[in-house]
């Protein structure tokens, strides 16, 4: 039998397919390779670290592998006091490195070279880097602190009380695995969001960012810059215990689970007590609201508050 | 079903794929919406079940929306490929063990993707949430094998021409593999930032665009002249829908991301293209409704028109809302409000899924050549369905104008979590009558293949009579 083959159709086809790929993918890769990082994409890389999706430095998502935030009062070399208090991200060894980091290109032209020639990003170390931002004029970049001035994890860390460490990056991980983007948003929009949640992100803010997450269905207050609005740690550790503590017409969930199994003092958590209590106290038999327990230094829920105040 | 993976091909059966693909459809149909109703009721009520993480909306909510998507939609889309492809070609499908183990292996990696997507390990981008492994899993194990399949047996048939239904599936079927390893690109190599956010809704938007409404649409081209008898309107018209489908339905990926930093120049242009998509959309609708003259009484008569013809007129208010909702002058207003979840289920749970269930109730009374069983039960899977998905849909739709005037007018955020409440239990109250219809459905197909009445060789089961 003779057969159509419709010859023309399927180049056709390829034409239009090929063409659309083209004007929506091609294309726009120009725009986004221009984008230059903003000071607020540095932070945020080096704060997340590689990846705070899944991936296989991570494979149970338990926020393992990433890097800390530290404030640094004195200079962790020399022990002298700095003129001003500044952040250092600390990266041990084994812990992945940002994709600015390896690959400069993402940060955009201006800001890869500083960190290239002034910041020495390129530099190899053996025992782990230290990260800084610096700037120059106002193009921010990143230096390598190990290799310009010799700060290693170890010195950081030596420094730093608890209150000046910062798990964001862990915690970015859990707020992607906790599924907290299916109702709060990390993009104030452009039309209408400036007074309540805060200025809407710039062109440059997400340079190395994955998963940026934004969120497409927005139930709850957009997250951005929640930590400007509130900071308050024992507000946030009352909320997530039972956002209902706070808040009694909050559809969010509890995130008690994240306690683990111990406070900060080491003691087993009796769920089953706290949520008797707390039904108790909700049925009006009760006039307190039985206490949150403080959580332990390590725990995840340390995690996920460290991130919501590092939200400028 | 499972004795024939390692049977000879040419003793397995002909359409023995395809009731494999269509139970196991259905079967993904009661789970998936069971988690719908289950992550409805905890939006109402936030203590509904709590203390554990794998009970947590969090955890939950992705799971529904991809066990629908790829276990419901999908393999409805594999049934009715293991059938209609063939049944167009006056052939057999080219390989019918290469069909069961096909739904074998949709079944294994879907129950794979989603327990690991239900324990939290996600790659945290809306709609491509499965890890990379899995990812490449369904590209290859998946996708690939169903191409194949269709492709083959299109390439072997023993027509001439291809019909309408058939260019559809030929090309869904490799456009699918395509947006898969290209919306997947920021896993597989670490892309990060806006290429990132922007490739996870053009995934997003292709899967939809190029995958889930093309086939539905497909999957109509081929019931309602089937049933009705009528041949298909214009074939002129079926040309102007798919050529605007491949241009124009490809390319508006942007409107996603009309607040966020992209391009403007390519916000713009998604927003124009997205209102094109009316075009394929109007020749669509028209072209079915207009092949349905002289056969209305069928509408009220038979269940299988009334799905699609109902599924057929969801389409249009969904376009409508498609076209408008995109543009910069009424997307600030709905963007991220529950509008845009009453869409998502307009498309969804109404115009596509109306479309597929004709297909999965005509294609397994054909194939295992038994009538329905109760043409009542049927009738109360319809009703349910339809009463329940328009209860979702209109308490979303309000809630999510009173959200989008929450918004612009700046009222203190928990005011709007208070006023949407009730819209959350009514949304719950439809949601479970949906899932309620399902397992009578379920029920109803189960016994057609234990107890349904023979159907006559030579005769085609919507001319007999309903019995029950
Ligand atoms: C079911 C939807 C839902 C989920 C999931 C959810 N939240 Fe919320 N969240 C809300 C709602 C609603 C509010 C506003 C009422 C309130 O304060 O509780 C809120 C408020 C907040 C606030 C206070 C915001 C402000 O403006 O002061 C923070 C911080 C927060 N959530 C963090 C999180 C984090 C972190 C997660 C994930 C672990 C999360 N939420 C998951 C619904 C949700
Ligand atoms: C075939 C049927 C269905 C399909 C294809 C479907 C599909 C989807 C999709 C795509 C989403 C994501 C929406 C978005 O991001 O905007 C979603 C969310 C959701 N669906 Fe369904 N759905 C179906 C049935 C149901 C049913 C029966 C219920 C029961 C109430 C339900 C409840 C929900 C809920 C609660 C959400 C979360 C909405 C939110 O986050 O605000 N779905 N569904």
């Amino acid at each position: 039998m003779n057969f159509r083959e419709y010859k023309i159709g399927a180049r056709m086809f390829g034409f239009a397919l090929g063409g659309s790929m083209c004007i929506t993918l091609f294309l726009p890769s120009f725009d986004f390779r221009s984008a230059v990082s903003t000071e607020t994409a540095l932070d945020k890389q080096l704060t997340a670290g590689w990846e705070t999706g899944w991936n296989v430095y991570d494979p149970l998502m338990l926020g393992h592998n990433k890097p800390l935030k530290v404030l640094v009062k004195t200079d962790p070399k020399s022990g002298q006091p700095l003129a001003e208090a500044t952040y250092a991200y600390v990266y041990n060894v084994g812990t992945p490195l940002p994709n600015g980091i390896d690959h400069p290109d993402n940060l955009g032209e201006s800001v890869e070279k500083l960190s290239e020639t002034k910041g020495q990003i390129g530099q190899k170390t053996a025992n782990g880097t230290v990260y800084l931002i610096k700037h120059e004029g106002n193009v921010p970049y990143i230096e390598n602190a190990t290799a310009t001035m010799g700060w290693t994890p170890d010195m950081v860390m030596k420094g730093a009380s608890d209150s000046d460490i910062s798990h964001a990056g862990a915690g970015k991980t859990l707020f992607v695995r906790e599924g907290c983007w299916w109702c709060h948003t990390l993009l104030p929009e452009q039309t209408q969001d400036w007074q309540v949640f805060g200025a809407p992100p710039m062109l440059g803010d997400f340079n190395g960012e994955s998963p940026t997450a934004f969120g497409s269905d927005r139930k709850a207050p957009d997250l951005l810059h929640v930590g400007s609005r509130n900071s308050s740690r024992e507000w946030m550790m009352l909320h997530f215990f039972n956002p209902r503590l706070v808040q009694p017409h909050s559809i969010m969930p509890r995130f008690d689970y994240l306690w683990g199994k111990v406070d900060a003092n080491g003691q087993k958590i009796d769920y089953a007590k706290w949520r008797t209590e707390y039904d108790e106290y909700h049925a009006g038999k009760r006039i307190d609201p039985p206490d949150v327990p403080m959580y332990a230094k390590n725990s995840e829920i340390r995690d996920l508050i460290d991130f919501m105040l590092s939200l400028k | 079903m499972l004795k024939y993976l390692f049977a000879k091909n040419e003793d397995i059966p002909a359409g023995s794929a395809a009731v494999y693909w269509g139970f196991s459809a259905i079967v993904w149909f009661v789970i998936g919406t069971g988690l719908g109703s289950f992550n409805a009721a905890k939006l109402a009520f936030p203590d509904f079940v709590t203390g554990s993480e794998f009970f947590a909306f969090g955890h939950m909510r992705q799971v529904h929306v991809h066990a629908v998507i790829f276990g419901w939609i999908s393999m409805a889309f594999g049934m009715a490929m293991m059938y209609i492809t063939p049944a167009l070609g006056n052939t057999r499908l080219w390989s019918e063990k290469l069909g069961v183990w096909n739904a074998f292996l949709w079944n294994v990696g879907l129950s794979l993707g989603l327990t690991l997507l239900w324990a939290g390990l996600t790659s945290g981008r809306e709609y491509s949430d499965f890890i990379w492994p899995i990812d490449l899993f369904i590209a290859v194990f998946m996708a690939l094998p169903l191409a194949i399949n269709v492709w083959m047996t299109i390439l072997t048939r023993r027509t001439q021409g291809i019909y309408t239904t058939n260019w559809f599936f030929a090309a869904a079927t490799f456009m699918v593999i395509i947006v898969f390893l290209t919306g997947n690109l920021p896993e597989f190599f670490h892309l990060t930032g806006l290429t990132e956010a922007y490739l996870t809704w053009w995934f997003a938007h292709n899967v939809l665009g190029l995958w889930i409404t093309p086939v539905a649409a497909a999957i109509a081209y081929y019931t309602i002249p089937k049933v009705t008898g009528n041949p298909l309107y214009s074939h002129r018209i079926g040309h102007l829908h798919f050529w605007s489908v491949v241009v124009f339905y490809s390319t508006p990926a942007a409107h996603h991301l009309m607040s966020a930093p992209l391009p403007e120049w390519l916000k713009s242009f998604a927003s124009v293209e997205g209102v094109l998509i009316l075009v394929p959309a109007i020749a669509f609708v028209s072209n079915i409704l207009l092949t349905m003259q002289g056969k209305w009484n069928m509408f009220v008569e038979n269940l299988e028109i009334r799905f699609t013809v109902t599924g057929v007129l969801l389409a249009i208010p969904l376009n409508m809302q498609g076209g408008f909702q995109q543009t910069r002058a009424i997307n600030w207003y709905i963007h991220g409000t529950g509008w845009i979840v009453a869409h998502a289920h307009l498309a969804l749970l109404g115009f596509s899924t109306f479309l597929e269930a004709a297909a999965v109730y005509l294609g397994l009374q054909s194939l295992m050549k038994r009538k329905l069983y109760s043409l009542t039960l049927g009738n109360m899977h319809f009703w349910l369905l339809l009463i329940g998905f328009s209860i979702y849909w209109i308490s979303m739709t309000i809630a999510g104008l009173i959200q989008g005037a929450g918004k612009i007018y700046e009222v203190p955020y928990i005011d709007v979590v208070i006023a949407e409440h009730p819209y959350m239990i009514a949304r719950w109250i439809g949601g479970t009558l949906v899932f309620i219809s399902n397992i009578i459905w379920l029920y109803n197909m189960w016994m057609t293949a234990r107890v349904g009445t023979i159907v006559p060789v030579g005769r085609m089961p919507h001319e007999m009579a309903y019995e029950r």
